[in-house]
């Protein structure tokens, strides 16, 4: 399959302090990517750098020619000075016109926001029209970063069998940033875990009938979400503050020595 | 009967304001209110450059300012912070513009008119050149207009998209540079931020779409121009001075009057469910 980006050896340093290191990465055709990491574990900037808004100090970095992307930043600070109905922010600078369809605006639920003001959108209609402007130029990659973030479980799994849909109907592949270590979506086929450098990659596991998987899941997200295994044993410097239970011993079955 | 003078000076005005709307609304969607007091500021020393050189002003205040806005644009995000960083370069730059205006012999440099402008002296090549650079700023934002609101909305959702998110930038800040040199001569170093900024705000509370507000910013600069100008010319006020005041009126009167509709529209509201 063909690779659409294709990052060797990466290295994004702020003044003196390296962020990112050496990091190898790369993404194929209608492939599901989740990178999970904590926070400040350079996940958003490793996005910012595959979109091209930030180059490397160091390692290359090869888009596919021709390759189309659309990005969902965490969050965006519209400025409230500009006045701009969803509508119209949506078929802004839109080089293909009318690849999005309309039935995908009823399906992404913003159909009866277009009138909107985009100032008076609340954060999770804000999301969602965020989704449908990156994918009007119908992309070949789609890049979200935490996009589920104040979203409930349900909620959480609707948007990942949403993304799901988006990538077997439209054959886009899907890159996904998470700040959640153990709970992925399912369908990912590799999770990438990032801590400044690559910790361990692999697929996740999908989660048992089991009634206690059931319970720590919860009920109506009908097999969306799945748990990712950390395969990699070292411990990280815990001095930034993050809820990475390494070494909590873990309910959650996954196989940190801590 | 209007004077020969006055017409002039509503002529030089009217143009700066037609290209100062759609740029002012840039600078307050983008939040580069400093940048264009930094901008406008450094023009005092194009002025003193062109003098000592003695080569057109509006060449050594482009030549200056688009200097600035370049390295200002190196320098960001690197070690200061943005606003740091533009309030050196403004002071700076408007202190070197003094102590260089002084340091030029032989001319008398009459320095209130650098930093309040004097509109009432324009001559007809003032107007050419203020009419030149005014629509080469309106076809600049004209043919850059939709990436530069792409890149003005989220600068990295456009760049994934394929948008260059610093060419844009470096558009805008050419733009401003030109605009800077056009208006010095008519409200001054001082006051040019204020014929930028005053007219988009004024226009905000009235529209909803970004073209709108444009063409609003537009229209308010136009009345500020034309009232200030009167007020200026009746009852012998400083002139550029007086278009500010009266653009800040018209930002005022903006507000008051879109809060009173918007109270009188949410007053509709609530009492439809009682009709009904």
């Amino acid at each position: 399959m063909q690779k659409l980006i294709d990052a060797r050896q990466l290295t994004i340093q702020y003044g003196n302090e390296k962020v990112l290191e050496h990091i190898d990465f790369s993404i194929s055709e209608r492939e599901i990517v989740t990178i999970v990491g904590p926070n400040g574990s350079g996940k958003s900037t490793l996005l910012r750098v595959l979109i091209g808004a930030l180059s490397p100090d160091a390692g290359t970095l090869n888009r596919r020619a021709g390759l189309r992307m659309g990005y969902v930043p965490q969050r965006l600070s519209f400025d409230s000075n500009l006045p701009m109905n969803v509508k119209r922010f949506l078929s802004l600078g839109s080089k293909r016109g009318n690849a999005f369809n309309s039935s995908w605006e009823k399906r992404i639920n913003i159909e009866h926001l277009l009138n909107h003001q985009i100032r008076h959108l609340s954060g999770g209609q804000l999301q969602r029209v965020l989704l449908a402007q990156a994918l009007m130029d119908d992309p070949h990659l789609l890049i979200l970063d935490e996009a589920t973030q104040g979203l409930d479980q349900i909620g959480e799994a609707s948007f990942y069998r949403l993304i799901e849909e988006l990538r077997n109907e439209r054959g886009c592949a899907v890159l996904l940033v998470s700040h959640d270590l153990h709970v992925v979506m399912s369908a990912s086929d590799r999770v990438v875990c990032l801590n400044g450098h690559v910790c361990c990659e692999g697929t996740p596991t999908i989660v048992s009938e089991a009634p206690e998987y059931r319970a720590l899941f919860g009920h109506g997200t009908e097999g969306a979400l799945a748990l990712y295994r950390h395969d990699h044993d070292h411990d990280h410097d815990h001095d930034h503050d993050h809820d990475h239970s390494h070494s909590s011993g873990s309910s959650e079955g996954h196989s940190h020595a801590g | 009967m209007l004077d020969d003078f006055v017409v002039r000076a509503f002529l030089a005005g009217a143009a700066l304001a037609l290209a100062a709307a759609p740029l002012g609304c840039f600078i307050v969607w983008r939040r580069m209110a400093y940048f264009g007091d930094a901008i406008a500021h450094a023009s005092l020393l194009g002025v003193a450059i062109s003098l000592a050189f003695s080569m057109s002003t509006f060449f050594g205040v482009v030549l200056v300012t688009v200097m600035l806005a370049y390295f200002l644009g190196i320098l960001s995000g690197k070690l200061y912070a943005m606003d740091t960083l533009l309030g050196v370069a403004s002071h700076v730059s408007l202190a070197l513009g003094l102590v260089a205006v002084s340091k030029i012999s032989g001319v008398r440099l009459d320095l209130a008119a650098y930093l309040f402008g004097d509109i009432l002296t324009v001559t007809r090549t003032d107007i050419a050149i203020i009419a030149a650079g005014a629509a080469l700023v309106i076809a600049l934002l004209v043919w850059r207009w939709v990436p530069l609101l792409t890149t003005t909305l989220s600068p990295d959702m456009a760049t994934a998209r394929g948008f260059d998110a610093r060419k844009e930038q470096m558009v805008l800040l050419v733009t401003l540079a030109l605009l800077v040199a056009v208006a010095i001569k008519i409200v001054g170093a001082l006051l040019i931020t204020s014929v930028l900024i005053i007219p988009a705000a004024a226009a905000r509370p009235l529209s909803r779409t970004p073209e709108q507000m444009a063409v609003v910013a537009a229209i308010a600069g136009l009345v500020s121009v034309a009232l200030g100008l009167a007020l200026s010319v009746y009852s012998d006020t400083p002139t550029g001075p007086s278009i500010v005041v009266v653009a800040g009126l018209l930002f005022l009167l903006a507000n008051v009057v879109s809060s009173f509709v918007e109270q009188r529209r949410r007053q509709q509201n609530r009492s439809l469910p009682k009709d009904a």
